[in-house]
């Protein structure tokens, strides 16, 4: 139970911050996004990120910087096995799940669905 | 009056009106704004741990594939709540608390590929899905790409 | 050959031309609000029966068109010209409806300040006998303005308390140089492109009032009158935030503007807690309220004269993402009641 309320206070944090930045500095949300995945890469590379990881678990891992992470320690790991190569491999194969999965529902969604008018 | 004058006056007149627009702008609440993105954000942690945990416990994923099933199932619900003209009312109110987690990332790809489908499959849906989204592919795979080179020539 | 001109940008039409009729058609939304009962149509929903949202809102400028003519009682074929635009690249509502319309058309862009500006040009045209009837419309439609400029219809996004809610609206007037009019144009100022170098697209209001101050001022000074000489002094689309802009220029150039005698369609055409945040915009809020609220007054002798001015904020997304500031503009244009 503990470890929840570590994951809901950890990951709340991320959004105020994020929510923070939107309202103070003017940034646009898709800005947002690219903030925190090539913050979340460069923590994880400077070994910042993983202590976050294992002491809040999903609550760093679902915001975009546990992206950015996955991408850094994808590419680290596969640099360690396979030399260079893995610079260019192990990042995207470490993301391969959310990013296939985005792809794929997203167009799916598109097949099934039609934007609705916003009327309320 | 000289030119150099005239200039100054100009940006004089521009600060005038920034400050008068400051003025009479409203703000957005930042404390009511951090409080909805905070329980928001939260509970789509939660949501995420909770699915790992499902994952590890009843289908024997290891760590590392519970997370990925987390984070797969939630972009699937964001996609689902987007599509049904959901996701955009719960974000009006959350703010960052939806943006922030992997749901934006997904509403992010999703929005787009269903907005552009008059243009057609190729060009509307299939182009248009990255509008949005692209640049955080574009940035978080070139920043991995650059650290997996450091850590060949460094190895820290 | 004599200008029929007072001061330095203001038009004085000799023989006052004509609206004979205009027509409105708005989205469910613009339904919902205070002027419901002065709208020709409601839609039920905002495709209107299309399969893009862009194809409803030319279908829509041409419903307006089309009924703002039967009012009228006049065939399509009498029609000697349709100046109209809206707000979708090269204008392409206005462009569709008049290839179904088949009247020759020229096509027209200031933003929201379209409505304004067509009636100005159609009222040079039949004043100065190159045509007559001729119809001046404009609109807009929320969904296709949200995929332009902003953001798409289902992407979560959070709008600022400044941020406006673009009209799903059309409105047509038609002009002429006889027959029974709901009310006549009498001097038209054709505003100067001003910019106070606002960059926040979600601040419309703050990018058009120092165009609406310039031209308002230039108004004034060059008819002589003053903000009292006018029932009403309406602007476009300034919403909230814009129209206290306005407020605060004109009493600092000396021409304050008194509450009761002020209106913004676009603070008006929404009930203000229909989650529209700082007021309506786009050229259909202005096109649609000329024909719903402000014409119907001025035939019943409500209001007698009032100062019609649409307000446009010129932005392109791809100049605004270059980091080039919002141009404004504002095209004034005054209207009397009636017959003489």
């Amino acid at each position: 139970m503990l470890l929840y309320l570590k994951v809901f206070i950890v990951g709340g944090l991320l959004c105020v911050l994020g929510e923070t930045l939107i309202l103070k500095t003017k940034l646009t949300p898709a800005r947002i996004l690219v903030l925190y995945v090539t913050a979340g890469v460069i923590l994880s590379a400077l070994g910042l990120y993983a202590p976050l990881v294992r002491f809040a678990a999903a609550g760093a891992t679902v915001p975009l910087t546990g992206f950015g992470h996955l991408l850094a320690q994808g590419a680290i790991s596969a640099v360690q096995e396979t030399g260079l190569l893995g610079a260019f491999t192990g990042g995207v194969t470490a993301a391969a799940g959310g990013i296939a999965a985005a792809v794929f529902f997203g167009f799916l969604a598109a097949v099934c669905f039609k934007p609705k008018p916003k009327d309320y | 009056m000289t030119e150099k004058n005239l200039k100054y006056e100009a940006k004089q007149a521009l600060e005038r009106y920034a400050n008068l627009v400051a003025r009479l702008t409203p703000k957005s609440k930042w404390g009511q704004g951090c409080l909805r993105a905070f329980w928001v954000g939260g509970c789509i942690c939660v949501l995420g741990q909770a699915l790992a945990d499902a994952g590890t416990a009843w289908l024997h994923l290891t760590a590392s594939s519970a997370s990925g099933f987390a984070s797969v199932t939630l972009v699937f619900l964001t996609a689902l709540l987007t599509g049904i003209g959901v996701f955009d009312r719960i974000a009006r109110y959350a703010g960052a608390g939806t943006v922030v987690p992997i749901t934006g990332f997904a509403n992010a790809m999703t929005s787009p590929a269903m907005e552009f489908k008059p243009e057609g499959w190729v060009l509307g849906t299939g182009a248009r899905l990255f509008t949005i989204a692209g640049p955080v592919l574009v940035y978080g795979i070139s920043a991995s790409v650059v650290v997996g080179i450091l850590y060949y020539f460094i190895r820290w | 050959m004599p200008l029929h001109r007072a001061g330095d940008h203001t038009v004085v039409f000799p023989n006052r031309p004509r609206i004979l009729e205009s027509a409105a058609v708005v989205g469910p939304k613009e339904g919902r609000g205070p002027h419901a009962d002065g709208f020709d149509l409601v839609l039920e929903d905002a495709l209107f029966g299309q399969e893009s949202y862009e194809q409803a809102e030319h279908a829509m400028f041409q419903e307006a068109c089309e009924r703002c003519l039967k009012k009228a009682a006049m065939a399509k074929e009498q029609v000697q010209a349709l100046l109209g635009g809206d707000l979708l690249n090269q204008i392409m509502a206005a462009s569709l409806a008049a290839r179904e319309l088949s009247i020759p058309f020229l096509g027209l862009y200031g933003a929201c300040s379209t409505m304004a500006e067509s009636l100005i040009l159609g009222g040079m045209l039949v004043d100065g006998g190159y045509a007559s009837p001729v119809l001046c419309a404009a609109g807009s439609h929320y969904c296709t303005a949200e995929r332009q400029y902003r953001f798409p219809l289902e992407y979560g996004n959070q709008r600022t308390p400044a941020a406006q809610w673009t009209v799903t609206g059309a409105g047509a007037c038609l002009l002429s140089d006889e027959g029974p009019a709901l009310a006549r144009i009498t001097h038209a100022t054709v505003g100067q492109v001003v910019d106070l170098g606002i960059r926040d697209a979600n601040n419309m209001g703050a990018a058009m009032a120092p165009a609406a101050a310039d031209t308002l001022t230039r108004h004034f000074l060059d008819t002589g009158r003053k903000p009292g000489d006018y029932d009403r002094v309406i602007t476009g689309d300034l919403g909230r935030v814009g129209a206290d802009l306005l407020h605060a220029l004109m009493a600092e150039r000396g021409y304050p503007i008194p509450e009761g005698q002020y209106m913004d369609c676009g603070l008006s055409i929404f009930h203000q807690d229909d989650d529209v945040h700082a007021g309506g915009s786009g050229c259909g809020c202005s096109a649609s309220i000329l024909s719903a609220a402000i014409l119907p007054k001025l035939q019943k002798g409500e209001w007698r004269r009032v100062l019609f001015m649409a307000t446009g904020a010129l932005l392109s997304p791809t100049t605004s993402q270059q980091g080039e500031t919002i141009p404004g503009v504002a095209h004034a244009v005054a209207l009397e009641g009636g017959e003489d």
